[in-house]
């Protein structure tokens, strides 16, 4: 039976952006932890953890994400347990914003001038005391404009959990083509939801960059 | 306890199946990046040398791309283009979305070299009597692209990754093949730890080869220092 791109199917699709973005902020709470633990390790005293932290950059970087999401899918049912497609989603989506995160954080860190590590030590700060108080402080400003940058990446990414069910912008607008037969009309509605999402995102990351380059010149 | 147990042999017994979609997607990553990125340092040239007024058609074309999905663009091109009688196979669409996909980013990354070429260089060019073309390809374009060459090489290789979503439209390529072979072993976790492990392979020698290329593209110094540009991931 087809049906025609009406009304019903335009609000079926934009209502479903609140699975990407419930996906989105899952991931991105899950994964900023991990990115954050995985920036610590980075900037690390102990060798053995800043190389493990980069051996987990350089892995996760160069695997697609449709292959994180099929190992979420699969390595978590694997003990006989059945998970719910969004929990593998989650998963798959914090792992890869968590090399993400955790590289530009890394950078932020360390852009951080490193005569505030000295300066701080030399008031006897203990080395949390140094991240607590002087290092993160300095760090998160540098870090936001790129992070909100990367929020962009990751919305879109979440399109490919589809696959495995989860009925977010993609499938909505799978499901609608396959009733309808009106690409245009429907992948367009699709694209113009993730634009409206991204856009401001985009432009706030591009704004907050020249904020900051403006202060670091002036 | 039902105990996991690994099984790679019903999957290495199909490796033959894996190496044809190995190959395709070794294909479709030579092609859409070469054409994408010809594709974004043309329209960069265009939006330097076009008036002012005429750089919005380019400025749209990047913002939309970058601002929507991989995967959407790939459904609106196999899907849509055929709607309106254009007939595509799903490798030919993989490919118009590649090149599509990628040529925006492109254009973003060489504009950002583009701008971060100093005024007085160009005006130094000039005062050699150099034509206004030559400055802009001797003074301008070449030490740009030897600027953001970094930043490409991870958009390259993120486009090689990429290519995985092409699986979606039917597109036989490795991950495509892995569902193929997902399907008529059940071994699934093995199939994906497989091609996982070769696409990590690939992205590596990917990295690697893209670093030389640099290095012989653009020896030390012809950049005039680099840049770092925000790429997209």
């Amino acid at each position: 039976m087809i049906r025609t791109f009406s009304e019903s199917e335009f609000l079926f699709i934009v209502a479903s952006a609140r699975w990407t973005l419930l996906l989105t902020l899952l991931s991105l709470l899950l994964g900023g932890l991990l990115g954050f633990i995985v920036a610590l390790a980075r900037t690390s005293q102990l060798a053995p953890l800043r190389m493990l932290a980069a051996g987990w950059i350089g892995m996760i970087q160069g695997i697609p994400v449709l292959m994180l999401l099929f190992l979420s899918y699969y390595g978590l049912s694997m003990g006989g347990v059945d998970m719910p497609p969004i929990v593998a989603a989650s998963v798959s989506m914090a792992i890869y914003a968590s090399a993400y995160l955790g590289e530009i954080w890394r950078g932020s860190i360390q852009s951080v001038a490193w005569q505030q590590w000295e300066a701080s030590a030399a008031l006897a700060m203990s080395r949390a005391q140094q991240y607590r108080y002087v290092i993160l402080p300095q760090a998160v400003r540098i870090a936001v404009a790129p992070t909100v940058g990367f929020i962009v990446q990751l919305v879109k990414n979440t399109s490919i959990v589809s696959i495995i069910g989860v009925v977010e912008l993609a499938r909505a607008g799978n499901l609608v083509n396959n009733a309808t037969f009106a690409p245009f009309k429907v992948f367009g509605t699709v694209a113009a939801t993730y634009f409206i999402i991204c856009w401001p995102i985009s432009l706030l990351a591009r704004r907050l960059e020249g904020r900051l380059n403006a202060r670091r010149s002036g | 306890m039902n105990g996991f147990q690994f099984q790679f042999s019903p999957v290495f017994a199909r490796s033959d199946v894996l190496l044809e979609g190995l190959w395709l997607t070794l294909q479709l990553s030579a092609i859409g990046i070469s054409l994408g990125a010809l594709l974004g340092i043309l329209l960069a040239m265009l939006r330097g040398l076009a008036p002012r007024a005429l750089r919005w058609p380019v400025d749209a074309y990047v913002e939309l791309v970058r601002n929507t999905p991989f995967l959407v663009q790939l459904l609106i091109i196999f899907f849509g283009l055929p709607s309106i009688g254009v007939k595509l196979t799903a490798e030919q669409a993989a490919i118009g979305a590649i090149v599509l996909n990628l040529g925006a980013y492109s254009t973003e990354i060489v504009r950002a070299g583009i701008e971060s070429v100093h005024k007085s260089q160009i005006e130094a060019g000039l005062s050699l009597a150099m034509t206004r073309w030559q400055v802009f390809r001797h003074v301008v374009i070449a030490p740009a692209l030897a600027r953001v060459w970094p930043s490409l090489s991870s958009q390259f290789v993120l486009m090689m990754l990429s290519t995985s979503v092409c699986s979606f439209i039917s597109v036989q390529e490795l991950s495509g093949t892995a569902a193929n072979v997902e399907s008529d072993t059940f071994r699934s976790f093995e199939v994906y730890i497989t091609v996982t492990a070769i696409y990590l392979a690939l992205a590596l020698v990917m990295r690697g080869l893209l670093a030389m290329l640099g290095a012989v593209l653009f020896p030390k110094g012809s950049g005039l220092g680099r840049l770092r540009t925000q790429s997209g991931r």
